[in-house]
């Protein structure tokens, strides 16, 4: 079958100007002087990457490791500087919670909000509403602001939006680790059942527990490059032992 | 898998054109645009008791002030002078707030359009959108004065829709363009406020155009809401309809600049995730 999501050879190269030059006044000057200078800051570095309909994809790697960054350039945000991405499907990201939500709006306001950012018609939310709200067992508190929310009750919200709109592809970006006990259970349980129907997932996590728990499969960036692809357990393994200094970085 | 449709297939290699891409996306997020006017205009009123009133009273006062200033103290011979002013302001006003608007809309659209994909014009639309709501608002005092003041409410009006949407072509398309580099150079925005403020006093507002010395007229002419404005103010307050040529200027003007606004637009998409 068909990878749903393939990269070939795909590089990005952010061009970070050495100073943070804001102002068109400044930089006239300063181009004039010839005196904009970058760094290039290789993001992603050649990386192959396939992923077939229904897989798990567990990401691991050090804060800066080019994670968010894979999740950027499979979303379409932002454009490979090299290379080739192809994405077969409707993408729902996960990211840091409560992003896009507007603590003046109401809970119910802010679902309508959140299901059109993901490109979803006014019509198709209102239907899903209901089942959101109930979800996140929030129904005691539909109309209230959310700015009065907890940080529980606001990630309960953003999961219950971003999985029930039924994507082909679901990002999840380090969004899991906050919540209760049973949000964290059903959030495994939404993600299993996910996974029944056939679809697919990726999952940046700090936490090799939940990559083991979650996926069956992982991959590790190091320096924006893939230097491991396989088994959820063997890869998360062989990243403990390199964090502890027990190993190598080789493939 | 349940197969996917073409419109949900990202390949990078195969895009189309930028200006034709980033229309497909827009209309896929019309919706966004709709739920972006209806969050900003309720978190705008939901904690302010003046709230929707001010929107009103806002250009009632200015135009009592510009009264007291032109008729009173300057003796400007132009009759029912609070008409004849806010005729011109009301939608000079759409155009400056609408574009300043949209130029204070690229922090908080890159905040999320650099996590998730989101088509960036529609933080554009969805300005023009929320100052349409308020043209419309501020249409009301218009109709108070021409009440309180006893001038002819002209069938003319009827031809307004047209005038608005001409003025919605030409503030689309410098918004666009002001997103743009404000995206790219923050103190854009600041320069921009100080522009249009020299632009409002250029444009025959507060004044009548007859009084322009004959040798400026050519860049009165060159000057394109100078004509937008005349579209507002001949059915308001002439009570006659915008003649064809006037008609043909002022939409050749909005055309133009909404094509460059929307071409440049789209092709600093793609770097606009660079620069947040």
């Amino acid at each position: 079958m068909a990878a749903v999501i393939q990269l070939e050879k795909v590089g990005l190269r952010y061009r970070v100007p050495r100073e943070r030059i804001l102002s068109l006044k400044e930089y006239a000057i300063r181009k004039l002087q010839r005196r904009v200078k970058y760094d290039h800051l290789q993001a992603l570095d050649d990386v192959d990457l396939s992923v077939e309909p229904g897989e798990r994809v567990g990401v691991i790697g050090r804060n800066g490791a080019g994670k968010s960054t894979l999740f950027r350039v499979i979303s379409r945000v932002l454009p490979p500087s090299a290379g080739r991405v192809y994405v077969a499907g409707r993408i729902a990201p996960i990211l840091e919670l409560g992003l896009g939500f507007h603590g003046e709006l109401t809970a119910r306001e802010n679902v309508m909000l959140q299901g059109a950012l993901l490109g979803f018609s006014r019509a198709e939310m209102r239907r899903r509403l209901e089942r959101i709200i109930g979800w996140a067992e929030l129904e005691d508190f539909m109309d209230a602001p959310t700015r009065t929310f907890s940080t529980g009750m606001a990630a309960r919200l953003a999961f219950a939006v971003a999985t029930d709109v039924d994507p082909d592809i679901l990002l999840v970006d380090e969004a899991l680790s906050v919540g209760d006990e049973k949000f964290q259970r059903k959030c495994h349980d939404r993600m299993q059942g996910f996974h029944d129907r056939g679809k697919t997932m990726m999952l940046v996590s700090h936490s090799a527990s939940q990559i083991r728990e979650n996926c069956d499969r992982a991959i590790w960036l190091h320096h924006g490059r893939l230097v491991r692809d396989g088994s959820a357990a063997e890869v998360t393994e062989a990243y403990h032992q390199w964090s502890m200094g027990e190993s190598d970085l080789v493939q | 898998m349940a197969d996917v449709s073409a419109a949900h297939v990202y390949d990078s290699d195969r895009r189309r054109p930028r200006w034709l891409e980033e229309a497909a996306f827009l209309w896929r997020y019309r919706g966004l645009v709709h739920e972006l006017v209806i969050r900003d205009i309720k978190v705008r009123y939901k904690r302010s008791v003046l709230g929707l009133l001010w929107t009103m009273l806002a250009p009632l006062l200015n135009m009592i002030a510009l009264t007291l200033v032109f008729s009173a103290l300057l003796k400007m011979a132009i009759s029912n002078y609070p008409v004849y002013f806010m005729a011109g302001q009301i939608f000079w006003n759409f155009f400056a707030q609408t574009t300043i608007t949209a130029s204070m809309q690229t922090q908080a659209s890159n905040d999320l359009a650099k996590r998730m994909f989101i088509p960036r014009s529609v933080f554009v639309l969805a300005a023009i959108g929320g100052g349409l709501v308020n043209l419309f608002l501020s249409l009301i005092p218009l109709v108070v004065i021409l009440f309180v003041t006893g001038f002819p409410f002209h069938a003319t009006w009827a031809f307004l829709p047209v005038s608005i949407f001409i003025l919605m072509l030409f503030t689309t398309g410098i918004a666009l363009l002001l997103f743009t580099l404000t995206s790219r150079f923050a103190d854009v925005r600041e320069m921009y406020g100080v522009l249009v403020q020299t632009w409002f006093f250029l444009t025959p507002i507060v004044y009548e155009p007859s009084i322009v010395p004959s040798r400026y007229r050519v860049w009165l002419s060159l000057n394109p809401m100078y004509h937008l404005i005349q579209v507002f103010r001949k059915p308001i307050y002439d009570g006659t309809l915008p003649s064809p040529e006037l008609i043909v200027v002022s939409l050749a003007f909005s055309v133009i600049v909404l094509i460059t606004g929307w071409v440049y637009f789209c092709h600093r998409t793609d770097k606009m995730a660079y620069w947040s």
